[in-house]
């Protein structure tokens, strides 16, 4: 790596550590971040000539804050200043607040800036914004690009994301154990969040898809790095890691949607796989099941299938029954319906999901899955009327060409029994 | 003489490489490997999965202790390993705890490995 390539990743990993230890000396979150932006220009100067520092977060954490104080100072405003000896010269500082620095304050400190970006009233796409800009530290032109709007409109969209945060108040006291479990789960639900908006983003983004899905990622490791022994953060970065590891495989080479039936396995990711099924492992132990944990299961059990036809459908439809139970929504309900038609038939899964037909009526899988089960037992007629439903609510385009090459094989299908008829 | 090479690096940094840029330092460092190998000088070499993906067993005290996350203290060092195939976490516990009772004292880190490349000296 060259030098610039290395600072630019090293920068990027000491960001949450650095820019949350700055947001709990401020205060506020421009200032906090300005600090870090200046820090990081400094160290943009002084690393390649000086080498890197021993402890990268310290070193930016000490800098920013010494910028931040002087420019407060110049400003004259009245603000409260640290004592003197938090100020002098870098060279001898830098020990003292690595030091200090040892973990007891960083875990919180990190916690607290994802938690702020998951504000209950901030939508979820102005949470998810909110969070690639101040945790991740992508540029606005990077999650524009990824949201599909304008740099100007995502400016706003983040700037208002921003004063909203600071209306509400940024909790600055140590949480306590039940607010800290809390806020974790706030947080691995937005980390959720960032990933399924890469993961549902069309072959024709495939930029957007792997910056999102790889930043989540790497949001989920570093929770799972603080909270080390939580069995759903394990389970969390295992359902993402198990996910992801499909990517190359999840779209032909005309960006046509690949299901996971017709994927390409030889394209999987085997290394991501090997951790997910490692840390899925690691969650077992803990015999605290949850959620991510069972989405994980399931993922799994389709990462083992070396060939479709090996997939354990049986597992996986217990494994949907538990989820249904632990967390119950027709989404969870059709999917399970999925692996109830390959257990028991496309009859009894159809049955299954006639009842969400009123919950699920603008929901484009609903009629995609619907579709496919009609066809499966011959109804060709019907299946036609749900496919013709699904392609008007396709989310991409590649969603749509999906269904309508099952609207395709329909009419081949149709076509010689109507000439024998 | 044998020697064994302990590989050490930020591991955010590594693994948020890109599959090219992985790719791209593999091919590099097969280069080296080769030239070594065909010397008949290359044993196992392992690239091991993030210590996220750990869970340590600290002997020092009966019953051993496990806890999640990588072995963290300054105190002990390194001095070897083993690369076992079992079937998983608990089939590797079980194994440590083994290897516990017949030697008490420090830890056992066990992660899982990644990419293992069997190697071959020469006799």
């Amino acid at each position: 790596m060259s030098d610039v390539a290395w600072i630019d990743a090293a920068l990027t990993s000491a960001r949450p550590q650095a820019l949350g230890a700055l947001l709990r000396y401020f205060r506020d979150l421009d200032t906090a971040e300005e600090a870090f932006q200046n820090a990081c220009l400094r160290a943009l100067k002084s690393w390649p000539q000086n080498g890197p520092p021993r402890d990268a977060p310290a070193w930016l954490i000490m800098v920013g804050r010494n910028v931040a104080i002087d420019e407060l100072r110049r400003r004259g405003k009245q603000t409260p200043l640290p004592a003197d000896e938090a100020i002098s010269d870098l060279g001898d500082a830098e020990d003292a607040l690595a030091e200090r620095l040892d973990g007891s304050h960083y875990r919180d400190d990190i916690l607290r800036l994802l938690f702020i970006c998951c504000h209950p009233e901030l939508p979820a796409t102005q949470q998810i914004a909110l969070a690639l800009r101040i945790v991740s530290g992508l540029s606005v032109k990077q999650i524009a690009r990824a949201f599909l709007v304008g740099e100007a409109a995502m400016e706003q969209r983040i700037t208002r994301a921003k004063a909203r945060v600071a209306e509400a108040g940024v909790p600055f006291e140590t949480p306590g154990a039940v607010e800290r479990s809390e806020r974790l789960g706030a947080v691995a639900a937005m980390i959720y969040l960032i990933f399924n908006e890469g993961y549902s983003a069309g072959a024709d983004t495939a930029e957007i898809r792997s910056t999102l899905c790889e930043e989540a990622i790497r949001l989920a490791r570093l929770l799972l790095r603080l909270f080390q022994s939580e069995a759903e953060i394990m389970g969390l970065t295992a359902l993402l890691l198990l996910q992801h590891a499909r990517s190359a495989a999840r779209f032909g080479a005309d960006g046509s949607l690949v299901l996971l039936d017709d994927q390409d396995r030889s394209l999987w990711n085997q290394k991501q796989i090997a951790e997910g099924l490692a840390l899925i492992d690691k969650a077992m132990r803990h015999r605290a099941s949850g959620p991510y944990q069972i989405q994980a299961a399931i993922a799994a059990l389709h990462a083992r299938a070396e060939k479709p036809e090996d997939t354990d459908w049986v597992q996986i439809d217990l494994l949907y029954g538990a989820l249904e139970i632990m967390q119950p929504s027709p989404v969870v309900t059709l999917n399970r319906a999925v692996a109830v038609s390959k257990v028991r038939g496309p009859a009894a899964a159809l049955e299954m999901i006639e009842p969400l037909g009123t919950r699920l009526q603008n929901y484009f899988h609903f009629f995609g899955v619907k579709g496919a089960f009609l066809m499966q037992l011959n109804r060709n007629d019907e299946a036609r009327v749900a496919f013709d439903r699904a392609i008007a609510l396709a989310n991409t385009s590649a969603e749509a060409a999906h269904i309508r090459m099952h609207l395709d094989r329909l009419m081949r299908d149709s076509k010689p029994r109507a000439g024998a008829g | 003489m044998l020697y064994a090479l302990l590989c050490y690096n930020h591991e955010d940094t590594v693994f948020s490489w890109t599959k090219e840029e992985d790719d791209a330092v593999m091919a590099r460092l097969n280069v080296v490997h080769d030239k070594l190998a065909q010397q008949g000088k290359l044993g196992p070499a392992i690239r091991l999965l993030p210590t996220t993906a750990a869970t340590t067993l600290h002997k020092n005290e009966e019953p051993p202790l496990v806890i999640d996350g990588p072995y963290a203290e300054t105190k002990e060092q390194l001095l070897g390993f083993y690369v076992i195939d079992v079937s998983g976490l608990d089939e590797a516990l079980q194994f440590a705890r083994d290897l516990a009772k017949a030697n008490p004292g420090g830890a056992y880190e066990i992660r899982p490995v990644g990419l293992f490349l069997p190697g071959g000296l020469a006799k």
